[in-house]
């Protein structure tokens, strides 16, 4: 595959993750990853690991599942009023391609949320560490490092950025 | 700001029910701040912040933004986060390390870490012939009335009169000697991150709820059974046949339905600090437990133990600003923003010379229940803001405090729930009654 295939399928990649998030299609968007996947929100860029620290989000798929119950169920109360996010992403750099076809990347981010009358804004570096599978990749781990991390949060993350 | 007209507060609290406008009101926010949040003693952090000379944290009591700093002497000082000269704030971030002295950016002053003046560029040739002069108090950075350090956690008041920090904590002590003794050492130590979330409402609907027990089969139902469906799935495939113990945490928001609730009890103080008692994480028998009780064994012997293990406690408030989950080692100071804005400040603590699982068994309960992206504060919030809104209307006057009203048990100044009735507003009653006395209280330094 040439340099510009891969970043083309790759960033394609990264366009779907990011699309099915402001879809909330979020049986899909959970598919996403591997078995073994981690959603990972470090509080500061400075962290080496999810495990063993405090953490905004480190989530294994089983953890996707209960936060994606929550938001569908009913009375999840703080999810009845008008809400939803805008992603765009960019900056797309492929930082390793392996011979088996697994790569890691980096990209950057900016989304836009609306909840109700109010806007937020979360920007930062999306990483991404991407097996090869048939049908394309699958997220071995989604780093997600956020500009505002450390800033206060006037409201809550509700779902995965 | 000192506010000279006085509403009359003791009319706005009833045994049972609650005038709006204490929660909506903005010159009632100022008299608060004045006379409760600026007067008793306030939660500044924990000792192992500023672990070095010079080291600091900034830090907002009622309306003050201060200083926590470690001095060359060793201790602990708090300070007005404000140069005496023209009223620059001297730390700009929210920690650091100061070296050995505080520099203001605007105009060279410096201070020793106990505030006193260190050096004023030209203080003879500028001042000369003036009413300052280098001894002159004034030209220090004030000093908070009185500090005090129970087991590492910092403690100020504004006010140089009142309760000693003890005699003011009383019963309520326990939150901080449940931490402390469940570890090994005796001593636990802040994990260095904090979450910091903020509410669209007043600060005391955030300690209500901390001991509401009614509101959380309410609330976070859809989390706890979202989290149930997958922790029968997890256990079904466990060769143990249990899922992990963050599940459980989760679970039994939706598990522990209303009427069991009712099991648990709360016990009110003088001050208005509360204990909620009964604990929903049982007493586990994993390995992991069983490696941390030997280490306890060994630290304490068999009697001491018991005793430190048995105790059963849920939550403990400290009125007005603090929510201590000790059994979980985690701690939310809340720091009121204006009438209608609040933010709490989330920290969790590691038991000194506990095995590493013990840790994360209570950081999987800080990043999934207490992380800006949670589980289950998410609709606390919402409900927070919707009571806000509520309470600015004219659809009604009063807030209504009356489940098990006539049925509390009142022994010495101690207020507790009747039997099966955990879910009595009786801590609410309790923290309206402190207010009312505090807000009404002229003498300086609160209560006594």
């Amino acid at each position: 595959m040439s340099d510009l295939q891969l970043q083309h399928e790759v960033e394609q990649f990264l366009y779907r993750q990011a699309e099915l998030l402001d879809g909330k299609q979020w049986q899909a968007w959970t598919g996403l990853f591997t078995a073994d996947g981690i959603y990972w929100m470090p509080p500061d860029a400075s962290y080496k690991t999810w495990d063993g620290q405090p953490a905004i989000f480190a989530e294994d798929r089983n953890l996707m599942a209960v936060r994606m119950g929550r938001v569908l169920h009913p009375d999840a109360w703080s999810q009845r009023p008008l809400w939803g996010t805008n992603h765009v992403v960019s900056n797309v750099v492929i930082r390793k391609a392996a011979k088996n076809g697994d790569v890691e990347v980096t990209s950057r981010f900016h989304m836009m949320e609306l909840r109700r009358d109010d806007v937020r804004h979360f920007a930062g570096q999306y990483t991404h560490h991407l097996v090869k599978v048939k049908k394309g990749y699958a997220i071995k781990l989604q780093r997600v490092d956020m500009t505002n991390a450390q800033a206060a949060y006037d409201y809550v993350l509700q779902v995965w950025v | 700001m000192k506010t000279n007209h006085k509403p009359n507060f003791r009319k706005m609290v009833e045994p049972d029910r609650v005038r709006k406008e204490v929660y909506t009101d903005e010159e009632i926010f100022q008299h608060e701040m004045e006379r409760i949040h600026e007067t008793v003693w306030i939660y500044c952090g924990h000792d192992s912040q500023v672990k070095n000379t010079g080291d600091y944290v900034t830090v907002q009591i009622g309306r003050q933004p201060m200083i926590m700093v470690r001095g060359k002497d060793r201790k602990v000082n708090v300070l007005y986060n404000r140069c005496p000269h023209r009223g620059n704030m001297i730390c700009g971030d929210m920690k650091g390390n100061t070296g050995d002295q505080f520099r203001c950016s605007y105009h060279a002053w410096t201070f020793h870490h106990d505030g006193k003046l260190k050096n004023i560029p030209m203080m003879e040739s500028g001042y000369k012939g003036t009413r300052l002069n280098k001894d002159s108090p004034e030209l220090c950075m004030k000093r908070a009335a009185r500090v005090e350090v129970y087991r590492g956690f910092v403690f100020a008041s504004l006010a140089k009169d009142g309760p000693s920090l003890k005699e003011f904590l009383g019963e309520a002590i326990v939150a901080f000697d449940d931490m402390c003794d469940r570890a090994p050492e005796g001593e636990v130590e802040i994990v260095p991150n904090c979450f910091r979330v903020i509410q669209h409402s007043n600060w005391k609907l955030f300690m209500e709820n901390q001991i509401d027990a009614l509101h959380p089969s309410v609330v976070h139902q859809s989390t706890g059974r979202a989290a149930h469906e997958v922790e029968k799935q997890l256990a079904k495939k466990a060769k143990s046949g249990e899922a992990p113990l963050s599940y459980h945490m989760l679970s039994a928001f939706a598990t522990v339905t209303i009427d069991k609730w009712d099991n648990f009890q709360t016990i009110n103080y003088p001050y208005g600090h509360c204990v909620l008692a009964g604990y929903m994480g049982l007493r586990p028998q994993d390995p992991d437990t069983l490696a941390y009780d030997k280490v306890m064994l060994k630290a304490y012997g068999r009697k001491r133990f018991e005793e430190i293990i048995g105790v059963n406690i849920h939550h403990v408030l400290v009125y007005p600003g603090l929510s201590v989950q000790s059994p979980l080692q985690q701690l939310r100071a809340v720091r009121p923003l204006g009438v209608d804005r609040t933010m709490t400040e989330i920290w969790h603590f590691r038991l000194k010379g506990a095995p590493e699982p013990i840790y994360r068994r209570s950081l999987a309960y800080y990043n999934l229940v207490n992380s800006p992206a949670t589980l289950i504060n998410a609709d606390d919030l919402e409900n927070f803001w919707k009571c806000h809104i509520g309470l600015t209307s004219d659809g009604g006057d009063w807030v209504s405090l009356a489940r098990h009203h006539g049925r509390d048990i009142e022994k010495n100044g101690v207020v507790s729930s009747g039997p099966n009735m955990g879910t009595s507003e009786a801590p609410m009653r309790n923290q309206m009654k402190a207010w009312a006395k505090y807000m009404s209280s002229a003498a300086q330094g609160g209560l006594r």
